[in-house]
């Protein structure tokens, strides 16, 4: 008893044949899709990779990639025998190949799946190589002068301007850290001297921020240095001070920039993926359907097409048959092997 | 004698007719871009109208808008008539209408040209809108309190961090104005009240710039106070110094952007204008090798197609004797209208 028979005249045949190859080629439209978007995502992660300190996963575009150019070889290929099966002599060279490719349409059509899961499971071990990243980028944001590191500043200035964060976690990490170069200090003023000596590390510490956590918006022109000392500007308490620099911590948006896209990508793939198996569900029906002519010879017969050939159960015992006899096989074979050497 | 004859038989007409329609659809596409391209400039022009002190001129980007919007018509109906030529019963029903299509598309030419002159003249009038409106938004800096005026601080740090410039000719013009608000000022404090009485409008003007005026690629943090006290800053000279602030000016920058846009979208027109030119060509040879075919049953027949058919200065006098006709009829009219009232009464 197959499963979901459905029975095909010319007419049926001819339509699905169309429909199907319709199909296919949005299908490998879809494939570009998943190919331009893993090129997006790893020229994204390329760009900040300074932040995520040269260290980030490059696992998951190059996933898209290579799916995306599978994806586009593959429906070619479906669209190209759907074209050809309404010729019975064209069809013929392919019907040979059709099993194996249908098996393998289904194989990758579960690795579209799990590629889907990984899009929104890949947040987690970014959120671990941002958070390291941005805070080694925010310790070399002084190292102007030190090759490998000198566009550290530019690249943290840029981004804390575009992504509208400061620091971290939030502004005050940069009290912790020495963002001005040694450089730029005057060692024999007395204030810096104190300020070093200050701390245990001999950092010169200060509650300041650079400038580009100033928030464009603030009524008031921005104020970057002395900012938890309310007596050194007029008018000024920076416990209610909402708007001057901006509040978000860079991790929290970069996070949120990355996550976002990842689910948008990860939602597309799923798309991409029930398509692919209402091709696969197609191309069954027309190799079926083709295969079970009641006349070979006349085109016009009428036949069956089905999703499998026997019900589920059968077909997976079946299969489990098919492995125990190819193990059973490989034993015979060395067991003959070994009895033809002694003889 | 026509102007530019050519012979054409049934192969070489359908080949003119197919070609012609496929550049009409490109030129359809073009209409589009045209089209397009003027919306985004109105858009541009929009969102930095607050720098343009709400004056500028919008006269461009609807010229270009219409000017797609009939491109797309023109040429689509081009298409058509094209598409059809080839089948004398639907042809026959475009005829009548073909001669005063090219005429239209003619004038319509004409406006294109006029269209992408502009786009190159009134560049100068962006440059003079962006000198004046920039200095207006320079003294309103400050007040983030005065309805209408409270978002120009924020517009004017945002341009300049995104064009990398500082100023309207360059950083010196901060020094010029109050960009602090008087809110913020102690003005009990001694320091306060001496600069506020170091000038004679009572301004408070020191030599600092704004925070968006600082260059995210220099070495050092950015300074932005004291800038031509060399000594108020560690190992800084201010003569030498180049990658502490833009120092590119924001007309400058804001000009640059908008003249390479209106040139680009002026380029684009000419090219169009060509496009058209040829369009209008090929459909006259079309139509005139249509009307010529020496056996209007047998499709098969030879023809012969034109530009003009009379030669270019035969066609000119003719037009200029339409238009003294045209002129003299109206007088004749006038002479003639009293003499009828007179002729009835005598009936």
């Amino acid at each position: 008893m197959a499963l979901l028979p459905v029975k095909f005249d010319l007419k049926k045949r001819v339509k699905l044949a169309q429909t199907v190859w319709f199909m296919y080629w949005f299908a490998v439209l879809a494939g570009v899709l998943v190919l331009s978007m893993g090129l997006f995502f790893k020229i994204e992660l390329r760009k900040r990779s300074e932040l995520m300190d040269n260290n980030e996963s490059h696992f998951l575009p190059n996933l898209l990639i290579f799916m995306g150019l599978v994806a586009c070889s593959i429906n070619a290929f479906g669209g190209k025998v759907c074209y050809d099966s309404l010729d019975p002599e064209k069809f013929a060279k392919w019907k040979a190949i059709l099993k194996t490719y249908l098996v393998f349409c289904v194989g990758f059509n579960a690795l579209l799946l799990v590629t889907a899961l990984l899009c929104f499971l890949m947040r987690i071990p970014m959120q671990f190589t941002l958070a390291e990243g941005l805070r080694n980028g925010m310790k070399y944001y002084k190292d102007t002068d030190t090759p490998g590191r000198c566009y550290m500043k530019r690249t943290l200035d840029l981004m804390q301007i575009e992504f509208r964060c400061c620091g971290n976690d939030n502004y005050r990490d940069w009290f912790e850290i020495q963002w001005v170069s040694n450089r730029y200090l005057d060692f024999s003023a007395k204030e810096v001297r104190d300020r070093i000596s200050s701390n245990v590390d001999g950092q010169y510490l200060m509650d300041g921020v650079p400038f580009s956590c100033c928030n464009p918006s603030s009524p008031r022109p921005c104020i970057q240095a002395q900012m938890t000392n309310n007596s050194a500007h007029y008018s000024y308490d920076h416990y209610t001070e909402d708007l001057n620099v901006w509040k978000r911590g860079c991790r929290d948006a970069l996070l949120s920039y990355y996550g976002g896209m990842m689910n948008t990508i990860g939602a597309l793939v799923i798309l991409v993926t029930m398509l692919e198996v209402g091709v696969t569900v197609g191309m069954q029906y027309v190799h079926s359907s083709l295969s079970s002519l009641a006349n070979p010879e006349d085109p016009e017969s009428e036949s069956e097409g089905w999703l499998l050939e026997k019900t589920v159960k059968e077909t997976f015992t079946d299969i489990m048959d098919k492995m125990k006899a190819m193990g059973k096989g490989s034993k015979v074979e060395e067991g003959e092997a070994a009895v033809a050497t002694v003889s | 004698m026509p102007f530019m004859p050519v012979k054409f038989n049934l192969q070489k007409r359908v080949k003119l007719a197919q070609g012609l329609w496929m550049l009409y659809w490109f030129s359809v596409i073009a209409g589009i871009l045209i089209f397009s391209l003027g919306i985004f400039f109105k858009i541009e022009l929009r969102k930095r109208s607050e720098m343009m002190d709400d004056n500028e001129s919008h006269l461009v980007p609807n010229l270009l808008i219409l000017a797609g919007m009939l491109a797309c018509g023109f040429n689509a109906f081009g298409g058509k008539v094209c598409h059809d030529s080839l089948d004398p019963m639907k042809f026959s029903k475009w005829k009548p209408m073909l001669k005063t299509y090219l005429q239209l598309c003619c004038g319509f030419n004409i406006l294109l040209v006029l269209v992408s002159l502009l786009c190159f003249l009134m560049q100068f009038s962006v440059y003079l809108t962006l000198a004046e409106g920039l200095s207006y938004a320079i003294r309103f800096y400050k007040d983030t309190d005065t309805p209408g005026r409270c978002f120009m601080k924020r517009t004017l740090d945002m341009t300049q961090i995104e064009f990398r410039c500082c100023g309207n000719n360059n950083f010196r013009d901060w020094f010029e104005v109050q960009w602090i608000s008087n809110r913020y000022l102690d003005m009990s404090n001694d320091v306060v009240k001496d600069r506020v009485l170091s000038n004679v409008e009572g301004k408070y003007l020191m030599d600092s710039v704004p925070f968006s005026c600082c260059n995210p690629g220099s070495p050092r943090p950015c300074i932005q106070h004291h800038l031509t006290n060399n000594s108020a800053h560690y190992d800084y000279d201010h003569r030498t110094e180049e990658l502490n602030i833009w120092t590119r000016g924001c007309r400058e920058a804001l000009f640059s952007y908008y003249s390479s846009l209106m040139s680009s979208i002026g380029v684009l027109v000419l090219f169009t204008i060509v496009l058209e030119s040829v369009d209008m060509a090929g459909l006259k040879y079309l139509s005139t090798a249509l009307e010529t075919m020496s056996e209007p049953e047998n499709p098969e027949c030879e023809s012969e197609g034109w530009l003009l058919e009379k030669g270019v200065k035969e066609t000119f006098s003719d037009l200029l004797t339409k238009l003294k006709t045209l002129g003299r009829t109206n007088q004749v009219e006038g002479g003639d209208a009293p003499e009828t009232p007179a002729a009835f009464a005598s009936i």
